[in-house]
């Protein structure tokens, strides 16, 4: 294998565009924070930009991962910010009933109620789209809306704060030196990739996603795939709501989780998995969570006004979706586009889409 | 949209256990229409009945409807055009709070005559649809995503001119804000008389007009509208920038309404508008609806609100409940006659 051909082969890599983003980004960060690299230990705890980075990136971390499966599908999934909302509104008011809110059953038994309403959610986005056959924007759309105002009137529209020591672990707690919610999050990451690599659901994913009719009629049962995926992503969403709840001890029906379904479908999308659906990426994702948690510490250490936060996000969508549209590569790049690679599932439908994302500079 | 009478079900199709009087009905284009305009006088009557001696019946709460959700119908309109073209459009919210951000700065604190401010927040809103609309269109990236960045985008410039709300006290807007439109009955903002205008505008262009035609044939079919010849991509941006055009406005008429810019006003109200057009019974795939819809679904929302303000005891997050339930139940209706329609 000569040199070029292992560059080739390497940028073509679906991971090597969000990957060289993510470094290029944290590398930004070191003429204003020379020890950016840095990690070090206080009270047996590691502490480090790095740490923080993965550290607050792991609610997004876990609903873009439950987004890309959705999207894989063909779908998308807006209410994840109003389970999110949900599941912290549950779990905590629960906990703030209880007369000792550090028993460990009692949070465990909360955090199950809480679990349980994402599933519910999840089963209504799941119904919606699959056995009516309603578009799944319009389909999340609605508890999307009227999430929030339930979880208001679960917490009665004021912000529970609850003690509780055993809750503050996952989203807020340390065990063996690193924050608990890197285990959690590392977990759910490495149970969803043996489940969609390992055994053939991904596979399974990716044909309903890629053509669900086509799927149907050779036997896949994407209606149930379809459900299944969509509680899948609610679970992780409530996993978040956990996480998020725990970090602040409180639940706020109004602002937890607010906007981060566009901040997942953005790091789906920065991933490199189509919006199209029939393929997707996990890792990519992982990655592109990091991606737009980097960005938001980046603006914070190199003293950008924070407002800004916002412009340079919609920057990146626009940039990376530039990247993205083969049209957009043809016309700038002149007409490179339509000869990389071979044609993936979806080709039947959209040819010009066809075209593996990402892997072409 | 069409008055030919739908042809009854056929046999063996799904619907076979209806008569085909009420497969007619349900095949009818209007129906939605009259199922909002429907439920709006319900609700409307139980109102009457519930808060007659608080006042509900004073012609003045009716007006009021149109006051106070001017600003919602206008940028109602604009959604209504883009989601019958196929489209989406997620960044209303944010042009609308950029736009009260924009003229609160230009008038308070450069100092510019509002009758200057006025034309120029409109060219930005609707220069901010045009870039979307090309984006959207010359390369095909989907509207969600590109409206999506335009969100972030206009709200981040909200919070680039200043993080603090900025109040307005220039005499200019507070005359025009109080400026009342008597109607022998009771008398209308200027707000809700633009929306009137907005919305009688938008009725001809969508319904009459060679424009409106090419909207409804993209949004019914954009493979179908580009083999016919229609000009596609003129269409497509051309909707959007009205969109923009349409969300400025409409945060023009919230400066009015609330006298101050504020870098988190109508956060998340594309959500309102979009609920707005779907329970006014345009069909969220495109293609098939109408403006009065809008309206009703408008006036539905806004009667809502108004309710749980008679009711005083019932709390706010009830409207975004009763907003979600009326979605769930429209949206449902919708998916209902579209499979009858297919078959």
């Amino acid at each position: 294998m000569t040199t070029t051909s292992r560059w080739r082969a390497l940028t073509h890599h679906h991971l090597f565009w969000p990957v060289a983003v993510l470094v290029a980004l944290l590398l930004v960060n070191v003429p204003f924070t020379p020890d950016f690299f840095a990690i070090h230990m206080t009270n047996g705890h590691l502490y480090g930009s790095l740490v923080s980075i993965v550290l607050f990136g792991s609610p997004l971390i876990l609903v873009a991962v439950g987004m890309t499966l959705v999207i894989a599908t063909g779908g998308i999934d807006l209410s994840v910010g109003a389970v999110v909302a949900i599941t912290g509104a549950l779990t905590c008011s629960y906990i703030s009933d209880q007369a000792d809110q550090g028993a460990l059953s009692s949070v465990l038994l909360a955090m199950g109620l809480g679990l349980i309403a994402a599933v519910v959610c999840g089963l209504w986005n799941g119904f919606l789209v699959a056995r009516m056959g309603i578009q799944p924007i319009i389909a999340t759309l609605i508890i999307m809306v009227a999430g929030r105002g339930v979880a208001q009137l679960i917490t009665d529209g004021q912000i529970i704060t609850i003690n509780s020591e055993p809750y503050k672990l996952i989203g807020g707690g340390y065990w063996l030196t690193l924050p608990f919610s890197i285990f959690v999050v590392a977990a759910v990451v490495a149970v969803t990739v043996l489940l969609t690599r390992r055994t053939a659901l991904g596979l399974l994913v990716e044909s309903v996603g890629g053509n669900a009719e086509a799927s149907r009629l050779v036997g896949i049962r994407s209606m149930r795939i379809k459900i299944m995926v969509y509680v899948f992503c609610a679970v992780c969403a409530g996993i978040a709501g956990l996480m998020i709840s725990s970090n602040t001890s409180a639940a706020d029906g109004n602002n937890a989780g607010l906007w981060i379904e566009l901040d997942a479908i953005l790091a789906v999308v920065i991933g490199g998995t189509s919006l199209l659906g029939g393929r997707f990426s996990i890792g990519g994702t992982v990655v592109g969570a990091l991606v737009i948690q980097t960005l938001t510490t980046t603006i914070y250490t190199i003293g950008v006004p924070t407002q800004t936060n916002l412009v340079f996000k919609a920057a990146v969508v626009i940039v990376v979706c530039l990247l993205q549209s083969p049209k957009f590569r043809a016309k700038v790049f002149g007409g490179r586009a339509k000869t990389a690679g071979p044609a993936a599932p979806a080709a039947v439908a959209e040819p010009a889409d066809s075209a593996p994302k990402m892997e072409v500079s | 949209m069409s008055t030919t009478t739908r042809t009854p079900a056929t046999p063996g199709a799904p619907e076979r256990r209806t008569t085909s009087r009420s497969a007619r009905l349900l095949g009818d284009r209007r129906l939605p229409v009259l199922v909002t305009a429907g439920l709006f006088l319900v609700m409307y009557i139980v109102g009457l009945s519930r808060y007659q001696n608080y006042g509900f019946g004073d012609s003045q709460v009716f007006l009021n409807l149109f006051i106070d959700n001017g600003y919602l119908l206008v940028a109602a309109v604009g959604a209504t055009f883009v989601i019958m073209s196929g489209g989406i459009d997620l960044s209303v919210g944010s042009v609308i709070g950029f736009t009260t951000m924009l003229t609160a700065w230009l008038v308070q604190d450069v100092g510019l005559p509002l009758l200057l401010v006025i034309p120029i927040s409109l060219a930005v809103g609707a220069f901010g649809g045009f870039l979307m609309g090309y984006v959207i269109h010359n390369f095909e990236i989907q509207p969600f995503i590109v409206t999506l960045a335009g969100l972030f985008l206009f709200r981040g410039l909200c919070l680039v001119i200043s993080k603090e709300s900025i109040a307005i006290d220039d005499s200019d807007v507070s005359s025009l804000a109080q400026t009342r439109v008597p109607l022998g009955v009771g008398d209308l903002s200027i707000g809700a008389v633009v929306a009137l205008v907005v919305l009688a505008a938008a009725f001809y262009v969508l319904h009459y007009t060679r424009f409106g035609r090419r909207v409804y044939a993209i949004g019914g079919n954009e493979q179908s509208a580009l083999l016919m010849g229609l000009p596609l991509g003129g269409t497509k941006i051309a909707v959007y920038t009205m969109s923009g055009f349409c969300s400025a406005l409409a945060g023009l008429l919230f400066m009015l309404y609330i006298q101050s810019g504020d870098p988190l006003h109508a956060v998340g109200m594309e959500l309102d508008a979009i609920a707005a057009v779907v329970i006014g019974g345009t069909l969220l795939t495109g293609g098939s609806g109408y403006v009065l819809g809008t309206l009703f679904g408008v006036l539905v929302l806004g009667l809502i609100k108004s309710i749980i303000q008679f009711e005083g005891t019932l709390s706010s997050w009830w409207t975004k409940i009763a907003t979600g339930v009326l979605l769930c139940a429209f949206i449902l209706i919708q998916r209902v006659m579209t499979t009858r329609r297919k078959t």
